[in-house]
């Protein structure tokens, strides 16, 4: 366990009773997330990822475990210090929960309502989270006349009214287009950046994953199935459903399937390949296949091509069919490997992506 | 005025008693507006939050409430009246008169009033008691911060539908020696057959309501910022 860990989930169990149902939403699961991180939970709807990171503000009480946040144990807390623990642990939600009959301005005061500044200290620092956000200028505005974007801004002004050192994001980004998504997902980051602040992530798109989080954990039926950093999730994922995440995300899958449906006229035989190729890093695409050809006599027509700059690596994607003679089609392949390329033969018949 | 003492030939000889009559009515309507009020508003939020998921769940307290509220619902107002005379008599002194009435009123528009609050404070975004929470805010900031300012709206049109409501109800208590407008319209208008008294008092009532009705709208318009 990491010294520096900001959050620690350890053995967390939820369990509902419902009408005589037992529904265990969260199965131990342990979590560490380190000061400065932006961890993405990433699951369909009903994994349990939104009842996991409730259990960090104690808005779902786990029925075993220990969390700690902050070398608290939050689930000794009692009523007022477990709402003082509150105020260093800001959340935004998916259909943002702004008060609809107070100001823009207000809704972001709300939070410092209970706090020790004075009225006029309180107005500069709402003053001040707003020109953070961007939307000084809406300040007096009411939020039904706000975007969606406009409105996640509000509610990331008001979640970090406290100055909180943890920011939870549940599904923040998931009723808001993709242009949007991107912007919100930019100001988290950069929030991340200029004050430190350690964010979870929840999500069901791989994309907001991608865009800005260190580390990933993905979850199933209340479990955590795999975790790691997004280089080595992306680039090695272990399990079906995290290639399937990753897959969608960058829309492999749909470029596949394309293929597939045209595999007659691709003339595929001993001499005629369909492979992909996955390389993290260093490596481009142009010198690898002019060095298969200048080598082998191999030609590699080009299918579909993707890469993806993840923390600021390279990570790619190239599903190719290769020409040439069979045993030169293996040195070829020997060739990749050697290389730290991953490759793997696609079999159109077999629709499993690898 | 000819015109109207062609039309109203008893009323208009009974000035002072309408005008006696309208303000009985008016402070029924007002002493017990403030009170089951009150009352109504605290066992309303009672609800709300002690039902299963709220922000003070109870289920035993939630139970009480709810049965209480249920059983004084479910009274008919003309026999409530009757029933509890004993008790009015204990509170105020005596069971006859405008502010005798006002017991029955109380206890018969408070619970129903408790409803209406609750199916307004209902309407309440739990998101955003939700994201209150999550700020820190304990449960009476949450029921004064949120729910009553976030369902203020709603408890505005509620408040106008129980005073309407009430007006009905002081009408039949001044029927049974309550005095007000409908102690006029039915003992003089009705028992003497002076149509036209009993004409004029729904008028005036009439005129109350639909002023209460403007008020509440405009009220409700302005604090609503939803839309």
């Amino acid at each position: 366990m990491s010294k520096d860990a900001i959050i620690q989930l350890k053995d967390v169990d939820v369990t509902f009773h419902n009408k005589g149902q037992t529904v265990e939403a969260v199965k131990d699961v342990s979590l560490d997330v380190e000061r400065g991180d932006i961890y993405g939970v990433v699951g369909y709807s009903g994994a349990g990822k939104s009842t996991l990171v409730r259990v960090i503000n104690r808005l779902q009480q786990p029925t075993a475990g220990q969390v700690t946040v902050n070398g608290q144990n939050i689930l000794t807390l009692n009523g007022k210090k477990l709402r003082q623990a509150r105020t260093k642990i800001g959340m935004i939600f998916q259909h943002f929960n702004l008060m609809n009959a107070r100001t823009i301005a207000d809704n972001v005061d709300y939070p410092l309502k209970g706090s020790k500044l004075s009225r006029t200290e309180r107005k500069e620092k709402v003053a001040r989270l707003l020109d953070l956000v961007g939307l000084s200028e809406k300040a007096n505005d009411y939020p039904a006349q706000l975007s969606g974007g406009q409105k996640q801004r509000v509610a990331i002004a008001r979640a970090l009214a406290n100055d909180p050192e943890i920011l939870i994001s549940d599904e923040a980004t998931s009723a808001l287009d993709p242009k949007t998504t991107s912007a919100i997902l930019e100001l988290l980051k950069q929030l991340n950046k200029d004050l430190g602040l350690t964010v979870v992530l929840i999500t069901h798109e791989m994309d907001a994953v991608k865009e800005i989080c260190n580390k990933v954990a993905v979850m199933e039926n209340g479990k955590i199935i795999e975790r790691g950093d997004l280089l080595t999730i992306f680039s090695q994922p272990k399990e079906k459903l995290t290639r399937d995440f990753i897959n969608t995300a960058t829309q492999i899958d749909q470029a596949l399937e394309k293929i597939y449906k045209q595999v007659g006229d691709l003339g595929l035989d001993d001499h005629h390949r369909l492979i992909q190729l996955k390389y993290v890093g260093a490596s481009t695409d142009a010198p690898l296949i002019t060095e298969l050809f200048k080598r082998y006599q191999v030609v590699s027509n080009i299918l579909y091509g993707n890469v993806e700059i993840l923390q600021d690596t390279p990570l790619g994607n190239l599903v190719v069919v290769m020409a040439g003679e069979p045993d030169q089609l293996d040195r070829a392949w020997q060739y990749c490997r050697d290389a730290g390329i991953q490759v793997a033969q696609l079999d159109p018949h077999d629709s499993e992506v690898a | 005025m000819k015109i109207f003492a062609h039309y109203f030939p008893n009323a208009v000889t009974m000035k002072s008693e309408f005008m006696q009559a309208t303000g009985e009515t008016l402070y029924m309507t007002l002493i017990t507006a403030i009170i089951a009020g009150i009352i109504g508003m605290a066992l309303g939020i009672g609800l709300i939050v002690t039902q299963p998921g709220g922000i003070l769940e109870n289920r035993v307290v939630y139970n009480i409430i709810d049965k209480i509220v249920n059983l004084f619902r479910s009274i008919p107002f003309v026999i409530l009246l009757a029933v509890i005379a004993p008790v009015t008599r204990l509170i105020v002194g005596t069971a006859i008169g405008t502010t005798a009435a006002i017991v029955p009123l109380i206890i018969g528009s408070a619970p129903f009033y408790a409803r209406q609050i609750q199916n307004a404070l209902a309407e309440v975004n739990r998101g955003v008691v939700e994201a209150a929470e999550a700020v820190g805010s304990g449960p009476i900031a949450i029921i004064f911060r949120v729910y009553l300012k976030e369902g203020l709206a709603d408890i505005i049109r509620s408040s106008v539908l129980t005073i309407i409501s009430l007006i009905d109800l002081t009408a039949m208590a001044g029927a049974i020696g309550g005095g007000g407008l409908g102690n006029l319209a039915i003992n003089v208008g009705y028992s003497r057959f002076e149509n036209d008294v009993t004409f004029l008092a729904m008028l005036i009532i009439l005129v109350i309501v639909f002023a209460i009705q403007l008020c509440g709208d405009l009220l409700a318009r302005h604090v609503d910022h939803s839309a």
